[in-house]
């Protein structure tokens, strides 16, 4: 198979549209509260989860339901909500009475709870630590375009994420909750001076990108039908680095980050395998070097 | 002469040297060959938790693949005792060249730790917990694809050399070189980075090469102690150098405390006691039945503790147990 082929390209863009529903969550708690969220990428693991639970739950009491577009959209409701409770959730009770300590701790507290997930669903008999296989949910039809076998997954990935950035973009750039939350992301004390509640915006945030990373959870287990407890890290890691390519802190760069990432790893995986496990560090590497605020980001001057 | 005194340090070090000595299965036999091996463990995870102290807690970064650079001390010196000299433990002669492997796979540690290490510590923020993050999964690839030191097999066959009086005087040179440096004016500007970044530069301290300095030396005992982990379990494998065991030695440094390495030997100690203990004590808990399904409770059950004591530690007693103090022990003494 060629490496450039038109079909690379579908991959690409559809591996990038998971990588840009997580790199959101990750690039909008940076914006707001200058944290590496850690667990991030296990509250994608959990979307992952819950999917898979509703599904069984749905076939065990609900026959008629079986599968479908249907089904689809109930599940990833579903997971959205499981990815954000569990994000507002690690807010309050790990990084909220942290938020005025040195920097370092919530860091490291982000470290354990996404310890404490992995391991607590990998040591919880019902989910146990190994591999499943994630159900069907939807029947896959591959139709031809332009050379290129494209399934309806595809297309429900593109579509899932281009619908949740959309309107995260308007959410942000128009109403005024998103005006709350770029103040708060510029300035947090002169926000509460504004009268705006900073606590709630910053629950806001992690309920929009843990819903995002549950979202993505979803369109992964469809896509790539296998889960385990600890399925989160590395496309986490990858998410970062998308984010950080983008800009870190930017929405627009996160997203632009995250379709190169997705496009660079299918083209280095077709030429080899190493390479392609390999890129995104390669890549952050000669980021780090080269640009280290990002594509998109700007030059921030330290405050004296 | 008639004043004449042994170092502290030196002294709590040959103390403890005799004891389990004395206790070790050679002479009296009070220890068995277990126990022995939990100390050696101990001694080791001593090595590890105050080399990523001198980077976490003393510098002030944030490095999560500490057993990254163990991985590549314990595959580079397991390669030259296990492939290219051959060295055989039995043999007296041999104990000097394995130390000499050991260090040079130190050295490789160091190397690695400047290449990550350089292009992330140039910058402020936090860019160098993601990118050691990374490295600890890219060595793990990397060793499963290296068809040469076993892949993903492991590198079989290390001799074993690490018995316990060539681990107790590693680690104890590196609690003093680490003390030494921690108190020297280097160690000084180290801290007044973790302290404030910005005002450390203004006074004219190069935080750029001591961010760097501090991330190499924590680099190379890494790499000292994944060597002598290897030469003791006589294996190299890449598992056992993954996210999981850098997430323990990070718990043993925030447990003890941020800069103290008195906290960092003490936690190690604890620590590696009580993952052993809890292995053995979960282990030894009944199945029990619900639904007509049987299950056990596994020891994945330590790492949740693990990760909930992190949390607690975090939340309720940020600075550690020891906070910054350090022993009376562990402080330079002064010359009269």
């Amino acid at each position: 198979m060629n490496i450039f082929s038109f079909q690379q390209l579908v991959n690409g863009l559809q591996l990038g549209s998971i990588y840009a529903l997580i790199a959101l969550g990750y690039t909008m708690v940076y914006g707001i509260v200058r944290l590496i969220n850690f667990a991030h990428g296990d509250f994608y693991m959990l979307g992952a989860y819950a999917a898979y639970a509703t599904f069984f739950l749905f076939n065990a009491y609900l026959a008629h339901m079986s599968t479908g577009y249907g089904l689809t959209f109930i599940v990833l409701l579903v997971a959205m909500l499981a990815g954000a409770a569990i994000a507002m959730l690690s807010n309050t009770f790990a990084y909220k009475p942290l938020r005025y300590k040195p920097k370092l701790s919530s860091l490291v507290t982000a470290i354990g709870v996404s310890m404490f997930l992995e391991y607590f669903f990998s040591a919880f008999p019902p989910i146990g630590p190994s591999m499943r296989g994630f159900p069907e949910i939807l029947p896959r039809h591959m139709y031809q375009f332009g050379g290129a076998e494209i399934s309806n997954y595809v297309m429900i990935d593109l579509l899932v994420a281009a619908v949740l950035m959309t309107g995260l973009t308007l959410l942000v750039q128009k109403s005024p909750l998103g005006k709350a939350m770029r103040a708060v992301s510029q300035d947090k004390d002169a926000s509460k001076l504004m009268g705006i509640d900073v606590e709630k915006i910053i629950s806001l945030t992690f309920f929009i990108g843990g819903s995002f990373a549950g979202a993505a959870g979803l369109l992964a287990g469809l896509t790539y039908p296998r889960i385990n407890p600890y399925m989160g890290i590395l496309p986490g890691l990858k998410a970062f680095i998308s984010a950080v390519l983008g800009g870190i802190g930017n929405i627009p760069g996160a997203m632009l980050g995250a379709y190169i990432m997705g496009l660079a790893e299918t083209i280095a995986n077709a030429y080899n395998s190493l390479l392609g496990e390999g890129i995104a560090f390669v890549i952050l590497i000669i980021v780090l070097l080269v640009r280290p605020t990002g594509l998109l980001g700007e030059k921030i001057a330290d405050k004296i | 002469m008639g004043n004449f005194k042994l170092p502290r340090l030196l002294l709590a070090g040959l103390i403890f040297f005799i004891i389990v000595m004395i206790l070790s299965p050679d002479m009296t036999g009070a220890l068995n060959g277990y126990f022995m091996v939990i100390i050696e463990r101990s001694l080791i995870f001593v090595i590890l938790a105050i080399s990523l102290n001198l980077i976490n807690g003393i510098t002030g970064q944030f490095s999560l693949g500490h057993m990254g650079f163990a991985a590549v001390g314990a595959y580079v010196s397991g390669t030259f005792t296990s492939i290219w000299f051959k060295l055989n433990p039995h043999t007296l002669s041999h104990y000097p060249v394995f130390m000499i492997c050991i260090v040079i796979g130190g050295l490789g540690a160091a190397v690695v730790g400047f290449l990550i290490g350089f292009p992330s510590l140039r910058l402020k923020g936090d860019y160098l917990a993601i990118v050691t993050l990374g490295f600890g999964e890219i060595i793990r690839t990397i060793l499963n694809n290296i068809d040469y030191v076993g892949g993903p097999r492991g590198l079989l066959g290390i001799p074993m050399f690490s018995k316990f009086p060539i681990i107790m005087l590693f680690a104890f040179l590196t609690v003093v070189i680490l003390r030494n440096l921690v108190q020297s004016s280097h160690g000084r500007a180290m801290l007044s980075i973790r302290e404030n970044e910005l005002a450390s530069e203004l006074c004219g301290v190069d935080t750029v090469r001591y961010k760097v300095m501090g991330f190499v030396i924590g680099a190379f005992f890494a790499g000292i102690a994944g060597g002598l982990l290897a030469h003791l379990l006589t294996l190299a494998h890449p598992t056992q150098y993954g996210f999981l065991p850098s997430a323990l030695v990070l718990i043993m440094v925030y447990a003890g405390g941020m800069g103290s390495l008195t906290g960092s030997v003490l936690a190690a100690f604890t620590l590696t006691f009580l993952t052993e203990g809890l292995r053995v004590g979960i282990d030894a808990l009944p199945e029990f039945t619900i639904a007509s399904q049987t299950y056990k409770i596994g020891t994945e059950w330590t790492m949740v503790i693990y990760a909930i004591l992190l949390i607690l530690i975090m939340l309720f007693k940020t600075e550690g147990i020891m906070g910054m103090r350090e022993s009376r022990i562990l402080i330079i003494e002064e010359k009269k």
